[in-house]
């Protein structure tokens, strides 16, 4: 499965990492030298194996539905590149 | 007077209890240290000083009063990736520079509730990306350490390099590092000091800025197997904010230190022998073997038949993971925004071709591809059946050995801009370390010896779930055979 400029300019859109046109073709070509190492897992027989998400075999715990932090407008906002009136400022997401 | 900056952590928390100094002397001792060294190794990105000599005055009022903690007055580092409350965290990325938690770690809360000091907030790889510290937006930090003969600036490995090299030049008694693939292990082994990554689960994740959350851990780096216990009983809790965070009491494991293993049956994996690994590492992981054996354990050769695939697995599970986590990078609500672009979309590109250096790139690159529609199965979904059956050689194996050693990483430390035109060639230092991670396991690395160039090597114990125990038993009889006391010359 070689990977062309096209796929990385897809892959990259997908990443939402902005990639000049110029690093496409070496991208590519780095990628693909990655992707033919890791297409030895083809080797392995995984019939019947299930996917290992984890390595914790307890169940999600559950705690009770209640609020119990809150109230830290000051704090939530206190990294954000802009914000105005307790709210993040973000530019116009709908023309 | 001695220099304090040289104690152990364990005779320094024994000398802080004994009022032979206080902890703002042996505080003040690190931060002249620090001051004169940091400049050419570059270990910290921040230094507190003030907030450490406050810490430690209210310490030594505590000490005082016959009060405090496992960790009283300890002056410590902590790997930038443990968000502090009020202390820039930045991960080494341009994307987190000036950003400012408003909440701490769990495992930085737990030490100060021990009474330890911090030091300051070390270098790393960016996101933790990394095996040689050199991804960092803050520029390399150079080994201590220095070749036979030769000048050249080697890497402490990564991505806890900063915290590797700060233990070896004596700029804090220890440090907190993390582990995703080797980040703990591999700086140890490459400055002559000691790491442990403890089972998956042990140490919580709340408050680490994430990598690949099914693989991150936290654990230590310290100058000896006991200092290590010392700081890993304080770094690991029960936390009920992180879900994945296991309910089990956490013992003393500096009990273990010390104990004898005799009897104890060491596993020997055939298939950590790789084609082409230098002569040295063999001979050093026969050494441990001899040591062992002398110290009355039995060895016994074992099978792990997937090992080879496990760093292939790594890097889709992590970059997978990676891409998932790192999306969250999208410049709105903090870190990094760019100031020009044409659409909302492009400024969440922009900020993030801006934010990110070119692995943690290449990685969420990778990640975004082996998860997109039609890759998925054949990528993703087949890398994590391998994970199973990695996991499942190790618990074949459980019935026949208590722990198993190997070595720590295929090299001594090498130079900076030795290996990075190729990343492959980078990714091949996790090879020894990375089954761990994927299965769960506890490893921790221990100096052993010197190179043919006078550089540290490591050997790692690897052991059951949850069994630190005897990771530690191990680790504290291969340090006494090894008798490893050689330090770095002091060229910076």
């Amino acid at each position: 499965m070689a990977i062309d400029a096209a796929t990385v300019r897809k892959v990259a859109h997908l990443a939402r990492i902005k990639t000049p046109e110029d690093r496409l073709e070496p991208l590519a070509q780095e990628l693909n030298g990655i992707l033919k190492w890791i297409e030895q897992l083809d080797e392995v027989d995984v019939q019947g194996v299930e996917p290992m998400t984890s390595n914790v075999s307890q169940p999600l715990r559950l705690r009770d539905d209640v609020v119990t932090d809150g109230d830290k407008v000051a704090d939530v906002l206190s990294n954000a590149p802009k914000s105005a009136d307790g709210f993040f400022v973000v530019p116009k997401v709908v023309e | 007077m001695t220099d304090l900056t040289k104690l152990t952590l364990a005779d320094a928390v024994d000398g802080l209890k004994a009022k032979t100094f206080s902890s703002e002397e042996l505080t003040q001792a690190f931060l002249t240290n620090i001051e004169a060294s940091n400049p050419t190794l570059n270990a910290y990105v921040e230094v507190t000083a003030d907030k450490a000599l406050e810490q430690a005055r209210a310490s030594d009022a505590r000490l005082a009063k016959g009060e405090g903690g496992a960790l009283e007055g300890a002056p410590l580092g902590i790997k930038d990736l443990f968000c502090t409350q009020g202390v820039q965290t930045t991960a080494g990325s341009n994307m987190l520079r000036g950003f400012v938690p408003p909440y701490e770690s769990t495992v930085t809360a737990n030490l100060w509730r021990d009474g330890a000091v911090m030091l300051g907030k070390l270098n790393m790889d960016e996101f933790a990306m990394g095996s040689s510290n050199e991804t960092s937006a803050f520029g390399p930090v150079k080994n201590p350490w220095k070749s036979k003969g030769s000048n050249a600036d080697l890497t402490p490995g990564g991505s806890s390099g900063g915290s590797a090299s700060a233990v070896a030049a004596d700029l804090c008694l220890a440090a907190t590092a993390s582990d995703t693939g080797g980040s703990i292990r591999q700086p140890a082994a490459f400055t002559g000091t000691v790491g442990i990554k403890p089972t998956y689960g042990r140490a919580s994740r709340y408050g680490m800025v994430a990598f690949a959350s099914s693989l991150d851990q936290a654990g230590p780096i310290a100058k000896t197997v006991k200092d290590s216990a010392l700081l890993l009983n304080s770094m690991c809790s029960f936390d009920a904010k992180d879900s994945t965070s296991l309910d089990v009491s956490t013992p003393d494991w500096t009990q273990s230190v010390g104990q004898s293993v005799k009897g104890l049956r060491i596993g020997v994996p055939k298939e950590y022998v790789l084609d082409g690994m230098p002569a040295e590492i063999q001979k050093l992981w026969e050494q441990g073997v001899e040591w062992l054996k002398a110290a009355g354990c039995e060895i016994v050769e074992i099978s792990l038949p997937h090992t080879k695939y496990a760093l292939p697995t790594y890097y889709i599970v992590a970059p997978a993971e990676a891409s998932s986590n790192l999306a969250r990078y999208d410049g709105m609500r903090f870190g990094h925004r760019a100031e020009d672009f044409s659409s909302l979309d492009d400024l969440y590109a922009t900020s993030r071709a801006e934010g990110f250096g070119k692995e943690v790139q290449r990685r969420l690159t990778i990640g975004a591809y082996v998860l997109s529609a039609g890759f998925y199965d054949a990528y993703y979904v087949k890398a994590l059946k391998v994970r199973r059956r990695i996991a499942q050689d190790f618990d074949n194996v459980w019935g026949q050995v208590d722990a198993i050693l190997t070595p720590s990483t295929p090299s001594a430390a090498f130079a900076i801009g030795d290996k990075q035109i190729d990343p492959l060639t980078m990714y091949l230092n996790d090879v020894f370390t990375v089954t761990t991670n994927l299965a769960g396991l506890p490893g921790i690395s221990v100096p052993a010896g010197l190179s043919a160039d006078g550089l540290p090597l490591g050997l790692q114990v690897i052991g059951k779930a949850l069994d630190e125990a005897t990771v530690f038993q191990v680790a504290g009889a291969l340090e006494d055979a090894a008798g490893f006391v050689a330090k770095p010359d002091r060229w910076w």
